[in-house]
């Protein structure tokens, strides 16, 4: 094979505001390292950043087939990124299931990176090609960029020397093709060389083989005339500050954790493993050195009763699912409403109903949070817009669950949970103290007193002269004593709504963010599709559109100013990825000129399916 | 405020009467019921616990046994139908000071929250369970229950009930509890001294207390507390001692390879003789089968007994021990960038 140095190439060199590449391959080839190392690098070189693991359901899925195949998605920019971005620019794919599922998500003449041995003829029958396809052919065809490299001949190449198996050496062709697209994209070689010693350095030789890997893949980019151009990106211009990765089932945890602190009392988590909700469990379960208990229970039911039992016992219960999961703590969490007791609930949304989809993910539960109990059964509902957000607002859920002594839903889904963005990270110190509503008299203590807010105080066993039983029977008004009576009844009811409502006072109003206060359209969105949104809007601007944005992160109680910000515009679109069922509420609260824009695949908004959508009409009007 | 400075105010261990448990409450179960001496039973065994009032909290579930709490001043919770394992467990674990009692009848306990009971079982925090077994639904007025025999004419089994029973220091005994035992709401005697057993036990005590329901499922049990019939009916188990029963106390059980055998107290010997041991859990579970087998005479007292290591000691709760700067590292993670 001929070879060149770049210097004597005409190697074209073109500047990016964005990019975004994603990794394929087969669920054991090393598609999540390689995405995250790049991830780091690019964090390290200043770009702004949004990421997206694409697992498979399965565990282990048949080597080679559409089934096994893992994915790792990132976008890096020079300017603000907001999500891991619709289509990809560059596709590397390890096997020819790998490009068979992931070709749908390649832009119009993008770039993909095929490794070679992944197309022989027995991966192409385990793609579901028939034995005389061309899928490389095709797509070339096509008009796509393909640039075929044998990335396992490189990392045996690369290995031949190392005393190991062919099997094993072939296992560095993730690193080879990591070091090509960082040879592609510029990016600092000494910073990845870092990681990967920060990565592997407990593994023996691999830091180093990877190291060679990664240069290998680097030098077959700048040898080989196989691209016309690199690309820069340059650093974005993000806030300065130390930053960190994070994804948003870690936030959630490390959120708790800090408010567990702040407020002096115990963490504790009741949990039953469920997707995608556990990984809060194992980042919990991490930090029983410094006095977090997390308690894996029998059963959903049972990790929240944990929870409430702790609870009870004046601490931060707290209890992490999913949809199925949730619904199985129902009847529990009526109790907890009854009780007026402290208890954080966090349900990572999922496709459902029923099973659904597991790894998927859909914001279809919010009806389930707001109204799934038997009985008038208020409760605070609260959601993240990002991964980001989960450390603030599961704060935020326990800061108010602790202080209003009332239970709090976090709803969070699959999709923030899993995916990551750079963390501009706060100190303790920045953080409020969050004062825990326990008793503080003993004489004629009345476990259902209120305060101004309608807010009880918390006496809890151990408390002397405060001894008191309280339960799921209607309790009469103060005395917390079991009451049939038919106005108490509806006194306690009309007590505990209103309390929740009076959280209004506690919360922030709703902002406009991005446009106008007034206008013709606003997207109003929740929880995890801000990312969508945001790009959606700054797309619109570019393109002249007038459009605002607003972000709800309170759902129950809604921010005081809705209704005021809801009448500022002649148009309010609400995308969800459920059958809108935020739509729905605010129809029933408000008069506002409510548009829907609902997708329910199990997969997030593409900022094109928004944008289409305010163009449309932005047109109308 | 943080608990632990509220909870510095409390006062001194103090001596009480049964009396001093008494809450303000009125009682309301039926006149007659079973649960009236147990309620009975355990405020006179309260003061011997050594515990604080404040210190001892009651959880229950839903039943007519399940109003419990609201008659002892001491802090409880009325939960929901069988998740009071659950609840107490997550108290326990965090809270491993407090006397945990809980509170649960056939239904709840056996039904709706048999699995949670199974995993407290197993688990073993220092916890007394006290199982008011009916064997009926009472508060939703006569149905067939988890306990009731075959053949029982409920209004949910008029043809007569067809599923086996459930034996409840056998189904205990098999989820690893390490303390079961079984009494009668009519032997005030045994029922107060084996709740008191029960409640010095370290770990999880269950005791199943027979208790008759007078309203839907009066008499059941009556063939043990009879005058004339009890005797032949009933073994009352004590640690050491032969087990012996009949009216003229002239019957043994004895040992037949691994088999239980009735036979005359005569015919009783080195070889076959069965000196009850609670430690012995081979011997524990064969004590459970009797509760089924033809003419075996029901066993009372402590079945099984021996401690192991509780859920809530290696459960090990101990609170925040960080100050903010470790908080703070945490939340940094292992690999950070700065921006300038």
């Amino acid at each position: 094979m001929q070879r060149k140095t770049t210097d004597e190439m005409t190697l074209k060199e073109k500047e990016l505001s964005s990019v975004v590449i994603k990794f394929v391959g087969d669920s054991g080839d090393g598609m999540q390292v390689s995405g995250n190392l790049f991830t780091s690098t690019s964090a390290l070189a200043g770009n702004d950043i949004a990421t997206f693991p694409d697992f498979p359901a399965e565990i282990r899925a048949p080597i080679g087939t559409v089934a096994g195949v893992s994915g790792f998605q990132i976008r890096f920019g020079s300017e603000e990124i907001y999500s891991p971005g619709d289509s990809c620019d560059v596709l590397i794919a390890m096997n020819a299931a790998a490009l068979k599922s992931n070709l749908d998500t390649l832009k119009t003449n993008g770039i993909i990176i095929a490794n070679t041995l992944g197309f022989d003829s027995k991966n192409l029958r385990l793609a579901g090609y028939s034995s005389d396809a061309d899928p490389l052919g095709e797509v070339q065809a096509k008009g796509y960029k393909l640039v075929n490299v044998d990335l396992s001949k490189v990392a045996k190449e690369t290995l031949a020397d190392k005393g190991i198996s062919t099997k094993e050496m072939e296992r560095g062709k993730n690193m080879v093709a990591l070091g090509l697209v960082c040879w592609m994209y510029q990016r600092p070689l000494d910073k990845v060389f870092a990681l990967t010693e920060m990565r592997f350095g407990k593994k023996g030789d691999w830091a180093e083989w990877n190291k060679a890997l990664i240069q290998a893949g680097w030098n077959f980019g700048e040898t080989l005339e196989l691209f016309n151009e690199r690309y820069v990106v340059k650093p974005a211009p993000l806030q300065s500050g130390t930053y960190r990765g994070i994804a948003g089932n870690e936030a959630l945890a490390l959120g708790l954790i800090a408010a567990g602190h702040k407020s002096g009392l115990k963490l504790f988590l009741g949990a039953y493993p469920i997707t995608p909700a556990s990984d809060v469990l194992h980042e919990l379960a991490k930090y029983k050195k410094l006095g977090v208990d997390s308690f894996m229970a029998e059963d959903e039911i049972a990790a929240i009763c944990a929870a409430i039992g702790a609870s009870y016992g004046g601490n931060l219960g707290v209890t992490v699912s999913s949809g199925p999961g949730i619904a199985l703590k129902t009847e529990a969490m009526g109790l907890a409403i009854s009780l007026e007791i402290p208890l954080v609930i966090c349900n990572v949304q999922r496709g459902g109903p029923s099973t659904g989809l597991p790894t998927k993910t859909e914001q279809a539960d919010l009806f389930q949070a707001m109204f799934g109990r038997n009985g008038e059964a208020p409760m605070i509902v609260i959601a993240p817009g990002s991964p980001r957000e989960c450390f603030e607002m599961a704060f935020e859920a326990a800061k108010l669950s602790l202080e209003h002594v009332t239970p709090v839903m976090l709803l969070s889904d699959g999709y923030i949970a899993n995916g990551a963005e750079p963390w501009k990270f706060p100190r303790m110190e920045e953080l409020p103290k969050i004062n825990p509503n326990l008793a503080k008299s003993v004489s004629g203590y009345k476990p259902y007193e209120r305060d101004e807010n309608f807010v009880r105080q918390w006496a809890v066993p151990g408390m002397s002269g405060m001894q008191h039983r309280i339960g799921g029977l209607e309790k009469e008004n103060i005395t917390g004593n079991v009451s049939y009576d038919p106005d108490n009844h509806q006194l306690m009811v009309d007590l505990r709504r209103k309390k929740v409502e009076k959280i209004v006072d506690f919360i922030p109003e709703l902002k406009i963010v991005n446009g106008d206060e007034k206008g013709k359209l606003l997207v109003l969105g929740w929880g995890s599709t801000l990312g969508a949104i945001t790009t959606a809007i700054t797309d619109a601007h570019k393109a002249g559109i007038q459009v605002s944005q607003a972000h709800l992160r309170y759902l129950n109680p809604f921010p005081r100013n809705l209704e005021m910000v809801l009448n500022s515009f002649e148009n309010i679109l609400v995308p969800e990825l459920n059958s809108g069922q935020l739509a729905f509420i605010l129809k029933s609260n408000f008069n506002a000129n409510i548009i829907q824009l609902n997708k329910v695949k199990g997969k997030p908004f593409l900022a094109r399916e928004i944008l289409e959508k305010i163009t449309e009409i932005n047109h109308g009007s | 405020m943080e608990v632990d400075s509220v909870l510095t105010q409390t006062t001194q261990p103090k001596v009480y009467t049964s009396k001093d448990f008494e809450s303000d409450q009125d009682v309301r179960w039926c006149p007659g019921c079973g649960d009236y001496a147990v309620l009975n039973a355990v405020k006179k065994v309260l003061p011997q616990t050594g515990k604080r009032k404040e210190d001892i909290v009651f959880i229950s579930g839903i039943g007519c046994s399940s109003r419990f709490p609201y008659y002892v001043d001491t802090y409880g919770m009325h939960s929901i139908h069988g998740r009071a394992f659950a609840i107490a467990t997550g108290l326990k674990i965090t809270r491993p000071e407090l006397d945990v009692w809980i509170i649960t009848g056939d239904g709840d306990s056996m039904s709706i929250g048999g699995n949670h009971l199974i995993h407290l079982c197993r688990r073993n925090p220092n916890v007394n369970v006290l199982l008011f077994n009916n064997e009926i639904y009472g508060l939703t007025k006569g149905q067939h229950s988890p306990t009731s025999e075959k053949g029982l004419l409920t209004k949910s089994s008029p043809l007569g009930v067809i599923d086996n029973p459930f034996n409840p220091p056998a189904l205990t005994l098999g989820a690893g509890a390490s303390f079961v035992a079984r009494t009668i709401d009519r032997f005030s005697a045994h029922l107060h001294d084996t709740i008191l057993e029960a409640s010095k036990f370290n770990g999880t005590s269950f005791v199943e207390i027979y208790q008759n329901c007078n309203i839907f499922n009066d008499g059941v049990f009556e063939s043990f507390t009879d005058k004339e019939a009890k005797d032949d009916n009933i073994i009352i188990l004590e640690q050491g001692k032969q087990l012996i029963f009949g009216k003229e106390k002239d019957k043994a059980i004895v040992l037949k390879g691994h088999s239980p055998e009735i036979v005359s107290l005569s015919e009783v010997n080195e070889t076959n003789e069965w000196l009850h041991d609670p430690q012995d859990f081979v011997k524990a579970t064969l004590l459970a089968q009797f509760t089924y087998m033809q003419g075996f005479p029901r066993p009372f007292g402590v079945f099984y007994s021996k401690q192991r290591p509780t859920y809530d000691e290696l459960f090990e709760s101990k609170g925040w021990d960080a100050d903010e700067s470790e908080i703070d590292k945490v939340i940094a993670g292992k690999f950070t960038w700065k921006v300038d």
